[in-house]
């Protein structure tokens, strides 16, 4: 195995294992997106067919919020006792880092929607209309775009006074058109229409994105 | 350069007169719309004022990220500034429009939703601007100005699939526009870009001027640190 992946396996399985014994994000992730589902319950009636209309919007702003939790979480670890500075003073490529990270952002999160998703189909009683496959694929895309961006811009706000505020306010402006993409998808497969226009948006989103974050970490890392 | 400022600076109040003339009197009433659509004179310019600031603005940070050089990020900085203040005259101008002739003061229609999500990314950014501190500003203010214009066109294209409502764009929409309208909205337009130059070049200005003073300031306190830093 070469040194690039070897960091990357050993920073993703630290970070696994100390979610798993600590379970903080999870958790904290879990109970806040079952507060916007309660919370939500109270602006409309969740068992009316017309709510079928606006469930990608809900199930996906509750993932979102609950994803911006964990992600603030991303990088506060590597801050206590220094580990970042030791980082980028060590030859480890950048990336390697920034991969691992993502990729434990986005198991974390697939974990919590993987969770959710039942919570979510006995209260507002979905089921959908047109493939589940294609659920599987907005789901895994859509995660894939907000932690990859998510953890990004957690480097970036890093770096700024009041850093929990900072990393919504960076993440969902530029996240808009994948967010949109996300809803409109779930919405259209829930309800049996084609959603073909938005996965292919989707994926191209990912591919330029996740291209231009590799591309620019090593930059706001070392950013001084 | 430093003369050709006042000289900049009188050129563009004569324009803007002329332009505010030709849009308020010279160019022809509308036939349906009326004098409401003259709003468009000032609406138009500075939406093309604001995209041309924000293309001005990811220039800027691409040859910041490449070259490293500070007058890059302060362009980068002044576009963005001055472009948010287009774009909000943009957003507030539309409505204004939009409730005599549609009915309404807003919809969540192509170009006005695309308009408003350019102009929270550039808030956006200068947010990042506000909150970060020191030397490392300028690179992740770039980083972020990179990622948010390569947002743009996904912010049209994913925006695109709602119905539009808002009226075809002049410029190759295919529409036809009385030749005394165009007139007026062309000077208006130089008339817009000539004065978002020069708010741009006394900003830059004073951001270079802002920086030196603070340089120094950090100088001297290296020298001697035994006097207090005003």
């Amino acid at each position: 195995m070469s040194a690039p992946t070897g960091i990357t396996r050993v920073t993703l399985l630290k970070d696994l294992r100390l979610e798993w014994r600590s379970k903080d994000a999870i958790n904290s992730m879990l109970f806040f997106s079952l507060l916007v589902v309660v919370v939500f319950s109270f602006s409309f009636d969740p068992s009316a067919e017309e709510s079928r209309q606006i469930a990608g919007g809900l199930i996906w702003v509750a993932f979102l919020f609950a994803a911006v939790v964990a992600l603030n979480q991303t990088w506060a670890r590597e801050i206590r006792n220094q580990v970042l500075d030791a980082y980028r003073v060590s030859p480890a490529p950048a990336n390697s880092l920034f991969i691992a990270k993502t990729l434990g952002n986005f198991i974390f999160v697939t974990v919590l929607e993987a969770l959710m998703t039942p919570l979510f189909i006995v209260f507002y009683r979905l089921r959908a209309l047109g493939p589940v496959w294609q659920l599987l694929l907005v789901a895994s895309l859509g995660t894939w775009a907000l932690v990859v961006n998510g953890t990004f811009f957690a480097a970036m706000s890093l770096r700024t006074r009041s850093r929990e505020i900072m990393l919504p306010l960076l993440l969902f402006p530029i996240s808009i058109p994948a967010i949109l993409a996300m809803v409109q998808s779930t919405t259209a497969i829930l309800n049996g229409e084609g959603a073909h226009f938005w996965i292919v948006l989707l994926a191209t989103y990912d591919v330029v994105f996740t291209t231009m974050c590799l591309l620019l970490f090593e930059t706001v890392l070392n950013a001084e | 350069m430093k003369k050709a400022f006042p000289i900049l600076g009188v050129l563009t109040a004569i324009l803007l007169s002329y332009a505010l003339y030709m849009a308020l009197i010279g160019a022809p009433t509308e036939q349906t719309m009326g004098d409401v659509q003259r709003i468009f004179y000032y609406h138009v310019p500075s939406a093309w004022t604001a995209f041309i600031l924000f293309f001005v603005n990811f220039g800027a940070s691409v040859v910041y990220l490449i070259k490293r050089k500070p007058a890059a990020d302060i362009v980068a900085l002044v576009s963005a500034e001055v472009g948010v203040v287009f774009c909000t005259v943009v957003l507030i101008t539309g409505p204004i429009w939009a409730r005599p002739v549609w009915g309404i003061w807003w919809t969540w229609d192509m170009r006005l939703t695309s308009t408003l999500v350019l102009w929270l990314i550039y808030v956006s950014y200068l947010f990042l601007r506000r909150f970060s501190s020191g030397g490392q500003t300028p690179t992740l203010a770039a980083a972020l100005a990179v990622l948010g214009a390569l947002c743009v066109p996904f912010v049209y294209f994913s925006i695109w699939f709602f119905r539009t409502q808002h009226p075809q764009p002049v410029m190759g929409g295919g529409g036809s526009i009385d030749p005394r309208m165009l007139h007026a909205l062309l000077i208006n337009w130089l008339a817009f870009s000539c004065f978002a130059f020069l708010v741009c070049w006394s900003r830059y200005r004073l951001e270079k001027l802002q920086r030196d003073v603070d340089q120094a300031h950090a100088l001297e306190s290296l020298l001697d640190p035994h006097r207090s830093v005003p």
